[in-house]
């Protein structure tokens, strides 16, 4: 066991000066005048301005270099001062945003992190729980509907959906609202009665005792959430109901059921902990999902977190601020990958043993 | 029950001497499976539609035919079988028998800056095959080579092909793609290309993964084992007897992969930096709707024309596929 987690964690800087590498080497297909945004709030018009800048942070010199002064940080002779450096956590600076890449991401982070942490529960729990209902009822009518769902679930860009949510619900009722928060609300939040524990709205409303800014946050992300979620939903149902199914088969089921046990037993407590074992291993692609579908879905609601941002920034090529997020999305799925590639170790000793 | 029995029982049949008895089985599950049956229709009607694009939707003569024509530039959107005001483009042959007039409509309406739907519709069938064949071939070719090698030579060969494999699973799709177009707009200008590289580049390692874990067992069975007792060499064992029947599943994978590349395409486009703006393109069109967020209701056809033909398109390909996955693993059958 401690060999195969140090095994996998000896990994873990091999990934992360790889995926480094990746997105420095997309940084230089950029001019050295539009990589110095790395390094400067304002590119200077001037070219003898632009000149001593590319030679102050070496933008000009060999690729190794740079790469290094673009880990650690380029130093200005005049004021002493060391500019960027992204393991300093100076990514430079947005010129879509217009401030620094760190300050945008660090404002919008826990907005995104408040949709997924809400988008995660109905996926575990819901995708689950139809798993098991379709495969307890193979080949009746709910599980060739749970099936169907799967399928056409899979086909649904989440983009088409999310219009099709906003063509139906936000025109019309308002029981469900844009944005991330309605005016009141936010008046609200900005009064220094209210303390900021978290940044997310819906946590801290619960902290603050205040049910009424919880459920103005909720309503305006249960749209978004359904939108995030229901691809994963579909997928975790039909990884659940295929292992269930496998699981129902073995012998030791048999056993169970002919020791006269119910068939309620069976299954809550024979059959599902080894049937969920292999949808540990979906933890790794539900934070790939969500990561992927932020970006979609908060256009589309026009939820103010880290995947608008990311897409405003992409759309109008601000290269400094759509790879600073990269680099981010890369390391977060590195760490997703440890802690669930660990976890599985654990439940399933099986793996170990590889 | 009895059917069946029967069916193992009767002789080889002609067709079956011809195309192998696997093959026959394949073809034969895919024919009877309800669901591949209901894909394939689905996918035969876009075939249609993408060859008799020129006879369904005419380009303007001499105009670059993915070029959505308009009709004018009003900034509000018209609904459905209004009528063509300026510039028509020619008209289709089955119009006038059809409907007996001689102006041609906007069968589904125009988007903000009065491209035409229809139009845009049937022609990004071509698009959507193009863009989804083209990067499914191309990633499962560098998938293919890059997990063969890797499964063949082993050590460290392997250890470095499935490391950079990591790297690259190490972003989320859709912002890498993202990520890549926007880094190569600039140096390709705007376009299909700039988005598809992005594509390709993160999208072998599927392919690649699945090849290795298949040959990795296939060298352990009996077969293949009988094989190299024999002598048979190395090279021929890997291309007559592992490759062939590694090379299902990757099928598999690529009839899936179509369906989600053209879904991330057509993401990128919604977003803006895929297709440019005016080009016949699902993605594209669907990308008119955010200029009318809060009244969707009264322009739906921006939404539901593109939005359900992508859908469809997606389906046919999932469908087959599932279907495809059935009747290569017996196992499965019924299970899923």
């Amino acid at each position: 066991m401690t060999n195969y987690i140090v095994r996998r964690l000896l990994l873990v800087p091999v990934l992360l000066f790889g995926v480094s590498v990746l997105i420095f080497l997309m940084l230089q297909a950029l001019s050295p005048v539009e990589r110095s945004a790395l390094y400067v709030r304002d590119i200077p018009k001037n070219e003898r301005a632009l000149d001593g800048i590319i030679r102050q942070y070496g933008l000009d010199q060999p690729i190794h270099i740079q790469y290094w002064k673009w880990l650690t940080g380029a130093k200005n002779a005049t004021t002493g001062e060391i500019k960027g450096g992204i393991l300093r956590g100076d990514f430079g600076y947005s010129r879509t945003a217009s401030q620094p890449v760190i300050d945008l991401i660090k404002r919008r982070f826990p907005a995104t992190l408040e949709l997924a942490v809400w988008a995660v529960i109905p996926v575990v729990a819901g995708g689950i729980l139809l798993g098991v209902i379709a495969a307890v009822n193979h080949n009746k009518p709910v599980d060739h509907i749970a099936r169907v769902f799967a399928i056409v679930g899979w086909s649904f860009p989440d983009f088409v959906l999310g219009l099709l949510l906003l063509m139906i619900f936000y025109v019309g009722t308002d029981w469900f609202l844009p944005g991330r928060i309605s005016d009141w609300a936010n008046r609200a939040i900005m009064t220094p009665e209210f303390r900021n524990y978290t940044q997310m709205i819906s946590i801290d409303a619960l902290l603050n005792s205040r049910l009424d800014i919880f459920w103005d946050a909720l309503r305006h992300m249960i749209m978004p959430v359904i939108t995030l979620a229901y691809l994963w939903w579909a997928l975790t149902m039909r990884v659940t109901r295929s292992s269930m199914l496998e699981t129902l088969r073995q012998d030791y089921i048999t056993t169970a059921r002919s020791k006269g046990l119910s068939e309620r037993t069976v299954v809550r407590q024979h059959a599902l902990p080894n049937a969920l074992m292999p949808v540990v291993t979906l933890g790794g692609g539900t934070v790939l999902g969500l990561l992927s579908g932020v970006v979609i879905v908060e256009t589309v609601f026009d939820y103010r977190g880290m995947g608008s941002a990311f897409a405003a920034a992409a759309v109008q090529l601000d290269i400094v601020t759509v790879l600073a997020f990269t680099l981010l999305n890369g390391c977060i799925m590195i760490v997703a990958n440890v802690v669930v590639d660990v976890l599985y170790a654990y439940i399933d000793p099986r793996v170990r043993l590889d | 029950m009895t059917k069946k029995q029967e069916n193992t029982r009767k002789p080889m049949g002609w067709l079956e001497a011809q195309l192998g008895t696997e093959t026959y089985r394949l073809i034969k599950g895919l024919l009877t499976n309800p669901i591949s049956v209901a894909g394939m229709i689905l996918l035969g009607i876009f075939i249609f539609v993408a060859v008799a694009a020129p006879l369904l939707a005419p380009p303007r003569e001499g105009a670059d035919p993915f070029k959505i024509p308009r009709d004018g530039y009003g900034q509000v959107p018209k609904p459905p079988g209004s009528e063509w005001r300026t510039r028509q483009p020619p008209l289709p042959f089955w119009w006038k028998a059809l409907v007996g007039t001689d102006s041609w409509t906007h069968l589904m309406g125009t988007a903000s800056g009065q491209w035409d739907i229809y139009y845009g519709v049937i022609w990004g069938t071509r698009t959507a095959f193009y863009v989804g064949l083209s990067i499914t071939a191309v990633t499962a070719l560098i998938g293919i080579t890059l997990g063969t090698l890797s499964a063949y030579y082993g050590g460290v060969v392997d250890m470095v092909i499935m490391r950079i494999a990591d790297i690259f699973i190490a972003f989320p799709f859709l912002p890498a793609a993202m990520t890549l177009s926007a880094v190569l707009t600039p140096v390709l200008g705007r376009g299909l290309i700039a988005p598809m590289i992005a594509l390709m580049v993160f999208g072998w390692t599927g392919f690649a993964r699945l090849l290795r874990s298949d040959i990795l067992s296939l060298r352990e069975r009996e077969y293949v084992i009988a094989a190299r007792v024999v002598g048979v060499r190395d090279s021929r064992i890997m291309f007559r007897h592992i490759l062939p029947n590694a090379i299902f599943p990757t099928l598999v994978l690529a009839s899936m992969r179509i369906g989600s590349y053209v879904i991330t395409f057509a993401g990128l486009s919604f977003l803006g930096i895929g297709a440019e703006v005016g080009y016949a393109d699902w993605g594209q069109l669907l990308s008119f709707a955010r200029d009318w967020m809060t009244q969707l209701r009264e322009y739906w056809y921006i939404i539901m024309f593109p939005g359900v033909t992508l859908v469809l398109f997606v389906l046919s390909w999932n469908l087959v596929g599932d279907a495809l996955r059935d009747v290569l693993d017996p196992r499965l059958q019924g299970s899923r």
